[in-house]
């Protein structure tokens, strides 16, 4: 197949960008979409000119790394994928592709389509975890999970932090990865003890790094490659707002005083 | 000559980390502050080692080529984890994972290391859970086990097909928070290009930011590296595109010991090959061969679609010749006999693959029970090659996955240079000749989580009074080595670039020294490398500029280190003259096909030296097996 293709080129976070046309021959369908800029980028190398800057790793859909807006959709024409587990397959010959990085104010621009999406470790460092340092530690079936809440538990564990949610919106909201975090822990009984201030806090961090609000598109769960559901942004909204009014993680557990 | 000191403790094998941790040095709370450890990778190992290090109170600096943490590709490990809990009541303990583990490894591990790997592993589950980690319960609420290849006992836990992303989050979330507590210092998007040693101690790093390229040093009072494996030398591998070998390497270079550098684990499930164009390869999990069932059609040239061909025209060849282990055999004899049939002419379509077919499973337990084993995995099964595992079977073959081989440590995980630790894949000391399945990420967690940060302090608590800082001379002079590195780089103008001459570097580890190895193909394995490193030197080009993010630099700095490890994975292959686990030299071999070991002459654990003015030099570490005596491995 031969494509043409719109490639977002931008030298670095300061330079304006602006993209780029490339005509690439011998695409195959089987080829990911990865696998087609890797053949076009050892072209562009072996005329000695700079390849095409973009963030990949795993290539099987689960580090989260590849973050390219492939025909103005995060990750592209795939259901619940990711770039990296795009086929060429998803296009006929002669079809145009155009191809950005993920547009976030909170994403600054690194390279061409490569992003910096430490904005998602620091709402980790806000409270994404269950404080457990390491040593003996108790008997896990002592405290028993049910299959459907462990179940549950792992629908929202399986973010992959790759940021298509943020992509997606048309707020540049990143509730869906902090939901799904809120919930992962939340739901499990080791996860009670930090669980409201953790909605606190992590949603104050969201708010610092510049991502916008929830209003309800629900275009992020149809980016999401793991397709997380937008119910996890409710449960998040539920223990903030519950965290806001009282706070039940002190002695007693009483109303704010505002 | 390196001088190898493996620093086990003295008395019975099960008293041994007991004593051993009674007596290893302690430094105090309010000391911990003033030492600055540095890790080098976040996986499994890398991320539990910083979070626990960090939270004893040490200054740690954490360094990873990804853009965050969490990408680490640990994060891919797809079955599970082993712990002998011991909860199906089927006879398990840590003496049987002792025991299956020194098995499967083909008895070429430290005996003393697997003994305690089996001691500490019931606690990761513990720790894990503790952590968050929301592993598969069942319908009581207690946690679910199934089963993995070369053991009779169902001990490993599980999320989903999604096992080492839940553990390694639990390590990120874990490390973050010491991240936010100011414990800890992330260094993302920075790969480490050299390490420093000052009077016999390794005391730094040079780093370079892969954003801006700048070269930068970190003075430490011990590093770790936690970096991984080095599959990626044979190209095409299920490891991640950009995992490499290039802080163990340069490590190495520096003088650290490299044992074992030709076992490499080929695991039997992957998705086959599909064009020339490919870059990586897919894993299909270890757990599907608790409900899939491996065959190819009896006859060769038998070209009818699966569901047509009859019982008695399939030959289940791991059920037929391993009738006790089955579909479970470890992951070196299923990856062999699958070359095997292949070999004879039975591969599916004529091609390099067999099936693995789960008709029977879905009739017995139902879709709905399958699905939720393996749902995902037949997902990303089917969005690779169309074909969804429920209606057919999966076509599979082999593909380089994990090494066992890497830098040597002693007891207490320091590889020979004083302050310089090697955890997780990156060392070499607990699966022998062969890993089993579930089993890597136990060793990285126990690493991380329990054994170096209790033996760490071994070698830091009376040095910090004699700080070293990067004003020392020997970290200009290991910069400028660097920087004068990259611009060598740079000023390759020729015609092949950095991936056509991997690939081609893959192409011969795959032919000459993958699942088979003679000693003429190793021979002829050592000119080719030797002609691909002079097309490095001569014929590569480096595109674009070093001061800014460089793909095509990063990856031609890689190679140069692949190339170099390729060689002597080669030689260590050739001059390990027997058969063992993995290692397949084609002149061991019983009439059927299984390893012949040669434990007289090769009992051993091979370690190589880096020699700057000649070829590497082999020295030996000698195993015991007292716990476990020899035996001769059979599944049959």
């Amino acid at each position: 197949m031969r494509m043409i293709l719109h490639i977002w080129r931008q030298s670095g976070p300061e330079d304006k960008g602006g993209f780029q046309r490339h005509e690439l021959d011998g695409v195959e369908e089987d080829m990911s979409f990865l696998e087609m800029l890797d053949t076009l980028n050892e072209r562009i190398i072996a005329a000695g000119d700079d390849p095409v800057t973009f963030d990949s790793d795993c290539r099987e859909g689960i580090c989260g790394a590849c973050s390219c807006v492939i025909n103005g959709r995060p990750h592209g024409p795939g259901h619940k994928s990711t770039t990296c587990q795009v086929r060429m397959r998803a296009f006929k010959d002669g079809d145009e592709i155009w191809i950005e990085p993920f547009r976030s104010g909170a994403f600054p621009i690194v390279k061409d389509l490569m992003v910096d999406r430490t904005a998602f470790d620091r709402i980790i460092e806000a409270g994404g975890y269950i404080s457990a340092h390491s040593g003996p530690k108790p008997e896990p079936n002592a405290s028993l999970v049910p299959h459907p809440v462990a179940e549950e538990a792992m629908d929202a564990a399986e973010c992959i932090g790759c940021g298509a949610c943020v992509a997606s919106c048309p707020n540049g909201a990143a509730m869906l990865f902090t939901g799904a975090k809120v919930s992962h822990l939340g739901l499990l009984p080791q996860g009670q003890p930090e669980r409201w201030k953790r909605a606190r806090t992590m949603v104050a961090q969201m708010d610092a790094e510049g991502f916008g609000a929830c209003t309800n598109y629900a275009e992020c769960q149809d980016a999401c490659p793991k397709g997380i559901s937008i119910r996890f942004i409710g449960r998040m909204n539920r223990d903030f707002m519950k965290a806001s009014l009282c706070e039940p993680d002190t002695r007693q557990g009483q109303l704010k005083a505002h | 000559m390196l001088e190898l000191d493996a620093g086990i403790p003295d008395g019975d094998i099960r008293d041994k980390w007991r004593n051993h941790l009674e007596h290893v040095k302690l430094v105090g709370p309010r000391n911990r502050p003033k030492y600055d450890i540095v890790v080098v990778g976040t996986g499994l190992a890398g991320a539990a080692a910083a979070a626990s290090l960090a939270a004893q109170g040490y200054r740690v600096h954490v360094m990873c080529f990804q853009d965050s943490s969490r990408r680490a590709h640990s994060i891919a490990a797809q079955g599970g984890i082993n712990a002998p809990k011991n909860y199906r009541n089927d006879g398990d303990g840590v003496y049987r994972l002792f025991y299956d583990t020194q098995k499967g490894g083909d008895f070429r591990s430290r005996e003393a290391n697997v003994w305690r790997l089996a001691e500490v592993a019931t606690g990761i589950i513990d720790q894990c859970t503790a952590q968050g980690v929301p592993f598969a319960r069942e319908y009581g609420g207690q946690l679910a086990n199934r089963s993995f290849g070369g053991v009779l006992v169902e001990r490993t836990f599980y999320c989903r097909g999604q096992t080492g992303q839940q553990l390694l989050l639990g390590g990120y979330q874990a490390l973050h928070q010491q991240v936010a507590a100011g414990n800890a210092v992330m260094y993302p998007r920075t790969e480490v290009q050299d390490i420093v040693n000052i009077d016999g101690r390794c005391r730094g790093v040079v780093y370079r930011c892969l954003q801006t390229g700048e070269i930068r040093s970190l003075a430490a009072d011990a590093v770790v590296l936690a970096s991984g494996g080095y599959g990626n030398v044979f190209f095409h591998s299920t490891n991640a595109f950009n995992s490499n070998a290039t802080a163990a390497w340069r490590a190495h270079k520096r003088g650290a010991g490299f044992a074992n550098p030709c076992y490499v684990q080929i695991h039997p499930t992957c998705i086959p090959v599909s064009g020339h164009f490919q870059c990586k390869l897919t894993l299909m999990s270890e757990s599907l061969r608790n409900d899939g069932r491996v065959w190819v059609p009896r006859n060769p040239g038998d070209t009818r679609p699966p569901h047509q061909i009859p019982e008695g025209d399939r030959y289940y060849y791991l059920e037929e010749r391993y009738p006790s282990f089955g579909n479970l055999v470890p992951r070196d004899v299923a990856a062999r006999n699958a070359k095997y049939v292949c070999d004879d002419g039975l591969g599916v379509d004529g091609k390099q693959q067999v099936y693995l077919d789960f008709t029977d499973a879905i009739e017995q337990r139902g879709h709905q029970v399958i699905a939720e084993r393996y749902g995902n995995l037949f997902d990303m099964y089917e969005e690779i090659t169309t074909d969804s595992p429920f209606k057919t079977p999966m076509r599979i073959f082999p593909a380089v996955h994990y090494c066992m081989g890497g830098l040597w440590v002693d007891y207490n995980l320091m590889t020979n240079i004083p302050g310089l630790y090697a955890i997780g894949e990156s060392n070499f000391s607990d699966h022998g000749a062969n890993r089993l399945g579930a089993s890597s990420l136990m060793q990285c967690l126990a690493d991380g989580y329990f054994i170096l940060p209790q033996t760490i302090n071994d070698s830091l608590h009376d040095i910090y009074q004699d700080k070293v800082g990067t004003d020392h001379p020997a970290f200009a002079q290991h910069e400028k080595q660097a920087r004068e590195h990259i611009d060598w780089l740079m000023a390759r103008t020729g015609s092949r670039t950095p991936m056509a001459i991997h690939k081609e570097l893959g192409e011969v580890m795959w032919d000459k020294c993958g699942m088979a190895r003679t000693a003429d193909g190793l021979k002829e394995a050592l000119v080719r490398i030797d002609e691909l490193k002079d097309a490095y030197e001569h014929d590569m080009v480096v595109p674009g500029r070093a001061d800014t993010t460089n793909q095509a630099l990063e990856r031609a700095g890689r190679l140069g280190d692949f190339l170099e490890l390729g060689h002597l994975m080669c030689r260590d292959a050739l001059e390990r003259d027997e058969s063992c686990g993995c290692h397949f030299r084609e002149e061991h071999q019983t009439e059927d096909g299984e390893v012949v070991r040669n434990d007289d002459e090769f009992g051993n654990v091979g370690v190589w030296e880096w020699k700057d003015d000649g070829p590497h030099e082999k020295t030996t570490e000698d195993l015991t097996f007292d716990a476990l005596p020899l035996m001769t491995r059979s599944y049959k």
